[in-house]
């Protein structure tokens, strides 16, 4: 069996959208959709999952924020509780406010850091990663949505012409 | 247009009847002099019982003890942890067994070690110097509780009026904010904000009296308008209050208030008489007037509201003061305006009112009420950290008298302000949830009113705080009035504005 896709291409995303939804409607599977910008909406309109990012980034400030806990309590407490200026250093509650600075950064830092590294990861986004653009246009000023070819090949063509694609092709791939 | 509802009336009424009696009530039962003060004082002493003789004695010893400490030079780093254990017995013992030596000297110097050296000196002397000097100092000591218990129904009807008009305040500010940032989302909420706002008015002028009776020494909540502190020949004279008493002077201080709150309450007034005009008008030069309006009246507002708060609230504690401290108190109102928007929007859009509003009007409103509570945080515990770090004598007594004798007010009003909120409003899809951003401003109102009350009791009333039926009763006296003159105004105008240029995307505003 060929690996047979359909790139049905768009100039502006009003149409997309309207595209997006028949496909939908119509019970073929959306692969990809290739957009140069932020189509607001696109996601739900496909049907896509929600984001967990957020609760990812939540949970590596509680990391964050044990981290800085822990490291202050073992060298300012634990480790060698010296008088500096006075300040108390006989538990780590009665010097707290002094650490919330850090708490605060390192919780930030965590949070931070680890969501973009988690969104790469997920992604699949690294510094010499192929880029995998069908067509060079959908960077600039075209849409491009793939749909994988199942049954009447003719038909689907039609159908997607119809849906207002300013280009149809039938792509075999690898 | 809005109906109040016979219900909601009928409750209103009910929390300002109950909240007269109990405020009555805590004025009947206040000392009307200081013999009543000696009783009360005996009585407390008996309900310690012997326990408290038998501890008052041996405090004095550990008490000598620690002197001992603190005059021999021994190396301080050793003997630190000791002498602040016996810093703590000692400030426990005077809080319960109102010992005669060192009571009104401790509370006021017993904060760093060098001051409680002295203190500790000076009460060794007293137990030489025999029954006379110790029999004065008793007798300052009753005086000092009979002002304090004097004061605690004046400071609990004080705190709650003047909670309920920065309610309304806050949310006139945020009202101005929406108005000149020119927002798409909130103009199907102008209404409910105008009805808010319009226990400024009623508000203000219940606090301008109160402050007025202050200036005229029928309550005696601000210490520096006692004219024996200002007379170098009385043994009362202040030189701090003294040296302050170009601004701190009764008519500079009244004429101050008279000032914003004419000007606040101007802006309440025009705003909204321009809003419904712009309802009938067939052009926007209402719209734009308000605009105006709205950026000189936030300007105007941030001068005011900093000098109000060292006026009202700060002065409280003439002998201290901070820079942000303006900054603070703005956060903390401002935060239960908005919250206050929310839980009338909510109560509204559930009695099916506001045909517009929908969920992500809701999650706007909860998002600010979570953002400008992270905000309080921040100012609080800015200017609590900069004090803590530094200690200098002159500004920490005043969060050690709250850590000391307001534990848990102080710190469970950060758990109610910022670690509940920021736990519970984090979450997106919590925000558009009703029950959640009812639940989470309840918390949010209460820990801000236990926020003003941090700031006024300790200074009014000091040890001798407790939530009674003065306080009870003040705040439900004014959260019927508040009620009552809210829903009052928000029948008076149709809900929705007509002509807002921003109306229309108000309407349809999803996020």
């Amino acid at each position: 069996m060929s690996n047979k896709v359909i790139y049905a291409i768009y100039n502006d995303d009003d149409v997309l959208m309207d595209a997006v939804k028949k496909t939908r409607a119509a019970h073929h599977h959306i692969e990809e959709v290739f957009t140069p910008f932020p189509v607001h909406g696109l996601d739900k309109a496909m049907g896509i999952a929600p984001t967990r990012l957020a609760i990812c980034a939540f949970l590596y400030g509680l990391v964050g924020l044990s981290v800085a806990t822990t490291m202050m309590n073992y060298i300012m407490i634990s480790d060698w509780p010296q008088d500096i200026g006075g300040k108390p250093s006989f538990s780590y509650i009665e010097n707290m406010p002094a650490f919330v600075p850090v708490m605060f950064e390192m919780t930030v830092f965590f949070a931070a850091h680890l969501m973009v590294i988690t969104f790469y990861m997920r992604s699949k986004l690294w510094p010499f990663k192929k880029a995998e653009n069908p067509d060079v246009r959908t960077t600039d000023d075209h849409f491009l949505m793939e749909v994988a070819v199942h049954g009447d090949e003719n038909e689907l063509v039609t159908f997607f012409q119809n849906t207002g694609a300013v280009e149809v092709k039938v792509i075999e791939k690898h | 247009m809005y109906t109040f509802s016979s219900k909601l009336k009928t409750l209103s009424i009910i929390l300002m009847v109950l909240g007269i009696l109990g405020v009555g009530y805590s004025f009947l039962t206040a000392p009307k002099n200081t013999a009543e003060v000696e009783e009360i004082l005996k009585k407390e002493a008996e309900e310690h019982g012997g326990h408290h003789q038998a501890a008052g004695h041996e405090t004095h010893d550990t008490h000598a003890a620690a002197t001992e400490v603190h005059e021999t030079p021994v190396a301080t780093a050793e003997v630190k942890p000791e002498a602040s254990m016996a810093d703590s017995v000692h400030v426990d013992t005077i809080s319960i067994s109102k010992d005669t030596a060192h009571a009104v000297a401790a509370t006021e110097e017993h904060h760093s070690d060098k001051d409680h050296a002295a203190v500790a000196a000076h009460g060794h002397d007293k137990a030489e110097g025999g029954h006379d000097v110790a029999h004065a100092e008793h007798a300052k000591h009753v005086e000092h509780v009979f002002h304090q218990l004097k004061n605690k129904p004046w400071a609990a009807v004080f705190v709650a009026a003047l909670f309920f008009m920065l309610i309304s305040l806050g949310a006139l500010a945020f009202y101005a904010i929406q108005q000149v940032a020119q927002a798409g989302w909130s103009p199907v909420l102008f209404r409910v904000m105008q009805g808010i706002t319009a226990y400024l008015p009623w508000g203000s002028i219940i606090v301008f009296i109160l402050l007025a009776l202050g200036a005229f020494h029928v309550h005696h909540l601000y210490v520096w308008m006692d004219a024996d502190l200002l007379d170098p020949a009385n043994p009362k004279y202040d030189k701090l209050i003294a040296n302050k008493s170009g601004y701190l002077n009764e008519y500079f201080w009244l004429i101050r208030a008279a000032v914003f709150i004419i000007g606040w309450n101007l802006y309440r007034y025009f705003s909204r008489k321009n809003c419904l005009a712009q309802d009938e008008a067939s052009d926007n030069a209402f719209y734009k007037k308000n605009f105006k309006m709205s950026a000189a009246f936030l300007v105007f507002f941030i001068v005011t509201e900093s000098i109000m708060s060292w006026d009202w609230i700060m002065s409280v504690d003439p002998h201290w003061f901070s820079t942000l401290f303006g900054w603070y108190v703005f956060a903390s109102f401002f935060v239960s305006g908005i919250t206050v928007i929310a839980m009338v929007t909510l109560y509204l859009k559930s009695r099916g009112y506001l045909e517009y509003v929908n969920t992500s009007h809701i999650h706007d409103l909860a998002k600010f009420m979570f953002g400008i509570s992270v905000f309080w945080t921040y100012l609080w515990f800015s200017q609590f950290m900069l004090i803590w770090y530094a200690n200098i004598p002159e500004e920490v007594t005043y969060f050690i008298t709250r850590i000391e004798q307001y534990n848990l007010p102080f710190f469970g009003m950060v758990a109610m302000n910022f670690l509940f909120p920021v736990l519970i409003l984090i979450n997106t899809d919590f925000k558009r949830l009703t029950w959640i951003v009812v639940m989470a401003g309840i918390v949010i109102l209460a820990g801000h009113y236990i926020d003003f009350y941090n700031m006024i009791m300790p200074a009014t009333v000091g040890d001798r705080w407790f939530i009674g039926a003065g306080e009870i009763g003040a705040v439900f006296f004014f959260l019927g009035l508040f009620i009552f003159v809210v829903f009052t105004a928000l029948t008076k105008s149709p809900l929705l504005a007509k002509r807002n240029p921003f109306i229309e995307e108000s309407k349809h505003f999803h996020y």
